[in-house]
C-alpha cells in the first residue's frame, strides 16, 4: 500500500521494494573451493551477496539502518539465513558503497564505481557498456568493457538534482506518494515543458508558480520527471553512451523519469532476471573471488 | 532631473527615486509570481515616498532577474553594471564589490569611476545565495531574521560536508539530533555560505575598499564570517543594501538619458 | 599492465551553476605525485587505484572531501580573467589531468 508521503521523516521508506533474500537451489556451497562475500552499504539500502567460485550463491537486500556496521551485519546474516553456511566459511569479504569503510567483517573495501561495473557485467551479461545508477543521494554513470572493467565514469553526489532525493522533495511538495510519481506523470493530456531550474530549491519555487498558474499536479510531476531525465542525460553525456545500456538503483523503478530518459537516448534499457539493486554487492563478491584466485586475497 | 531605478529580484522588487544624485524615495514589494504587478506596487510606493507623480520622472532604469517584466523601464541595466555604479556612488574608494541576493551572488572589480573591470557570478545554484540561509533557517526552525544575530554568540567551528542546500538540510537535522546548539549550527551554515562567496570574490581579486550590497548585507552573521574569511577589517555596506542594484540602475538611467 | 586500457576518472559535479569536473586519465598517470605538490588547494592525492582494484600502479585522484567543492577550492587558480596555466596541469608531464571549466 502506498503510504502518505507528508509528515514522515523517513521519506526513503516510500520506495516500493521489500526486503528479500534468495539462495541458489542448484549450487552446493560445500563443493565450492572459494567462498567470497560482497556487502554494499548504501544510503538507503544494503545488500550482501555470497559467491561460490564466482557464481551467485545467495543474497539479501535490506534497508540501511542508522548504523552502517549494524546494517552490514544484518545484510550478511540475512543472506546466510537458511543456507547452513557458517560465516566463518567465507574466505574473503569486500565492502562497497557509501558506507564501505564501515563494514566490520570486510577484508578490504572497493569503490562502488568498480563494483557496479563488475556487477552489471555479471547480472546483465558482458554486452553491457554503459551503466547508470541513480540512488537516493547520488547519480553514477559508468562505461565499461566486456570484462566489466571501468573505462570512464563520473559520480555526482554534490547536488541533489538528478538524485532520488530531488524526486522525494517534489513528491513531498505535491503530496504525491513517491511510488505513484512515475505513473501519474503520464496521466496528462500533453507533455509539458520541463521545469527549467536545475537546482532543486529553485525548481520547487518554479513548481509552486506553475501550480498557481493553474497547472494540474500530474502536469507538474511530468514537467519535473522530464527535467530529471534531461538532467541525468546531461550527466551521462559527459562519459559518452555506448550500447548496451543498463540502469540500476532506486530511480530505475520510476518509469516517469526512465521512459523519458530512454526517449532522449533512443535506446532500450537491458533487462535482467536479477534484482538490479544487488549489482554493487555482486561486483564486490566477484572482485573478492578474482583477488583470492590471484593470491591477493589473503587476510 | 529625476530618474528611477527598479530592481526586480527573485524575492523582492526594490525601487528608488533619484533626484540630482540624491535618493529621495524608496519602495519595495514581494516579487511573488506576478512580477509585473510587483513592479507596479514597488514603483508606486517609491513615487509616494518621494512625493512625486509618475509624470515627474525623466528616465527609468530596470535591472534584476525579472527585468523583462519591468514594462516601465526606458533602459535595461545589466546587474553587474548596476552594482558597480551603486558601490561607486556610496563609496568612491570601492574597488571590489559583492552583491549577495536571494538567488544569486556576484563579485565585481571596479575602477575609481565605477567602471567594471572584471566580474564573477554564481547563479542557478542555491548553495551560493541567500536562498541557502533561508532553507537552513527552515530546517533549523529559526526565524530568518534571527539566523544572523545568533551566529555572533557562537565561537565554534563546525564544518559542513554537504554543499547542496537540499543535502545540507539533512545535515542540519542531524546536527540538531546530536544536540548541537542552534547558534553553533547557524554559524556553521553562515561560514559555509561565506566561504563560497569568498572563493568567488578571490577569483576577481580582493582590492580595497570592499563593498557589499544586496539583502544579505543586513545579516550580521554573514558579514562577520565574510570579513574573517576575506581577512579584512572593514566591509563597507550602505544603509539599505537591498536597494543597491536599484540605485545603480537609476544612476545609469540618468547617465544614458 | 599499463597502456592497454583507458580509464577516465571524472571527479566533480554538475549543479545549476555549471559543470565542474577534473578528469584524470589513469592510463597516462604514472603516479609521480608532482600534481599533488603543485596544487595549492590540496585537491589531489596519489594512492592505489580505487576504481580498478586489479591495477597495481598508484594513480592520482581528487580527494573525497574535495570532490563536492572543487569549483570553490580551485577558484584561486582560476581568476575570472587572464587565467594562467593551472599548476596541476602544468606539473603533469604525461598530460593526464584536464579541467572541464
Amino acid at each position: 500500500m502506498a503510504e502518505e508521503v507528508k509528515e514522515n521523516d523517513e521519506k526513503q521508506e516510500f520506495w516500493r521494494w521489500t526486503e528479500s533474500n534468495w539462495k541458489n537451489p542448484d549450487l552446493k556451497w560445500e563443493d565450492a573451493k572459494i567462498i567470497t562475500a560482497g556487502i554494499d552499504v548504501g544510503s538507503v539500502s544494503s545488500q550482501a551477496v555470497i559467491c561460490a567460485d564466482g557464481e551467485i550463491f545467495a543474497y539479501s537486500n535490506m534497508r540501511t539502518g542508522s548504523d552502517s556496521p549494524e546494517s552490514a551485519k544484518n545484510a550478511l546474516n540475512y543472506a546466510l539465513e537458511g543456507t547452513n553456511m557458517p560465516e566463518s566459511r567465507i574466505d574473503y569479504c569486500i565492502g562497497t558503497g557509501y558506507g564501505r569503510v564501515n563494514v566490520p567483517m570486510a577484508d578490504r573495501s572497493i569503490t562502488e564505481i568498480a563494483c557496479h561495473a563488475r556487477g552489471a557485467n555479471f547480472i546483465y551479461g558482458n554486452e553491457v557498456r554503459t551503466v547508470l545508477d541513480v540512488g537516493g543521494q547520488d547519480c553514477k554513470a559508468i562505461r565499461c568493457d566486456e570484462k566489466g572493467k571501468v573505462i570512464n565514469f563520473l559520480m555526482n553526489d554534490k547536488c541533489a538534482a538528478g538524485t532520488g532525493r530531488g524526486m522525494e522533495v517534489f513528491a513531498d511538495l505535491l503530496s504525491v506518494p513517491i511510488v505513484d510519481v512515475g505513473e501519474r506523470s503520464f496521466k496528462i493530456k500533453e507533455e509539458p515543458t520541463p521545469v527549467s531550474s536545475t537546482c532543486v530549491v529553485y525548481a520547487k519555487t518554479e513548481a509552486t508558480g506553475l501550480l498557481r498558474k493553474g497547472w494540474e499536479v500530474n502536469e507538474v510531476l511530468a514537467a519535473y520527471c522530464a527535467a530529471m531525465a534531461e538532467r541525468i542525460y546531461s550527466l551521462i553525456e559527459r562519459i559518452g553512451i555506448e550500447k548496451e545500456f543498463a540502469i540500476t538503483g532506486g530511480m530505475a523503478k520510476n518509469v516517469g523519469v526512465i521512459d523519458r530518459l530512454m526517449k532522449i537516448i533512443k535506446m532500450d534499457p537491458m533487462k535482467t532476471k536479477w534484482d538490479t539493486q544487488i549489482a554493487g554487492a555482486v561486483g564486490a563478491g566477484l572482485f573478492g573471488y578474482t583477488l583470492v584466485q590471484k593470491g591477493k586475497g589473503r587476510k | 532631473m529625476i530618474t528611477v531605478g527598479i530592481d526586480c529580484g527573485a524575492k523582492n522588487t526594490k525601487t528608488v527615486v533619484v533626484k540630482d544624485n540624491k535618493i529621495i524615495g524608496k519602495g519595495t514589494s514581494l516579487t511573488g509570481f506576478d512580477q509585473a504587478a510587483a513592479v507596479e506596487t514597488s514603483y508606486n510606493a517609491a513615487l509616494k515616498d518621494a512625493g512625486i507623480e509618475a509624470s515627474d520622472v525623466g528616465k527609468i532604469g530596470g535591472t534584476g532577474a525579472g527585468m523583462d517584466d519591468i514594462k516601465q523601464a526606458d533602459v535595461k541595466v545589466n546587474e553587474v553594471k548596476a552594482m558597480a555604479k551603486a558601490a561607486n556612488y556610496y563609496f568612491p574608494n570601492a574597488r571590489t564589490v559583492t552583491d549577495v541576493g536571494a538567488e544569486e551572488g556576484r563579485a565585481v572589480k571596479i575602477d575609481e569611476n565605477g567602471k567594471v573591470i572584471d566580474f564573477a557570478i554564481n547563479e542557478k545554484c542555491a548553495a551560493g545565495a541567500g536562498a541557502f540561509i533561508e532553507a537552513m533557517a527552515r530546517a533549523l526552525e529559526v526565524d530568518l531574521q534571527e539566523m544572523g544575530p545568533m551566529v555572533l554568540k557562537s565561537d565554534k567551528e563546525i564544518p559542513m560536508n554537504a554543499q547542496c542546500a537540499i543535502f545540507a538540510e539533512s545535515e542540519v537535522v542531524g546536527l540538531i539530533h546530536a544536540k548541537t546548539e542552534k547558534q553553533d549550527i547557524s554559524k556553521a551554515i553562515h561560514d559555509a555560505m561565506a566561504s563560497r562567496i569568498v572563493s568567488m570574490i578571490r577569483r576577481i581579486g580582493v582590492n580595497k575598499d570592499v563593498v557589499m550590497i544586496g539583502g544579505v548585507g543586513l545579516n550580521p552573521g554573514f558579514v562577520d564570517s565574510l570579513k574573517k574569511q576575506l581577512e579584512i577589517d572593514e566591509l563597507f555596506i550602505p544603509e539599505d543594501p537591498a536597494y543597491g542594484a536599484a540605485v545603480g540602475a537609476a544612476l545609469v538611467a540618468a547617465e544614458e538619458a | 599492465m599499463k597502456g592497454c586500457d583507458l580509464i577516465l576518472a571524472n571527479y566533480g559535479y554538475k549543479d545549476g551553476s555549471g559543470e565542474y569536473f577534473i578528469t584524470i586519465d589513469t592510463d597516462k598517470c604514472d603516479g609521480c605525485g608532482k600534481c599533488v605538490e603543485a596544487c595549492p588547494g590540496k585537491v589531489l592525492e596519489v594512492g592505489e587505484d580505487q576504481n580498478d582494484p586489479l591495477n597495481e600502479n598508484e594513480v592520482a585522484f581528487v580527494t573525497e572531501a574535495e570532490r563536492k567543492k572543487i569549483k570553490y577550492t580551485c577558484g584561486p587558480c582560476k581568476p575570472a580573467s587572464n587565467r594562467p596555466e593551472l599548476p596541476c596541469v602544468t606539473a603533469c608531464e604525461p598530460n593526464a589531468i584536464e579541467h572541464s571549466w
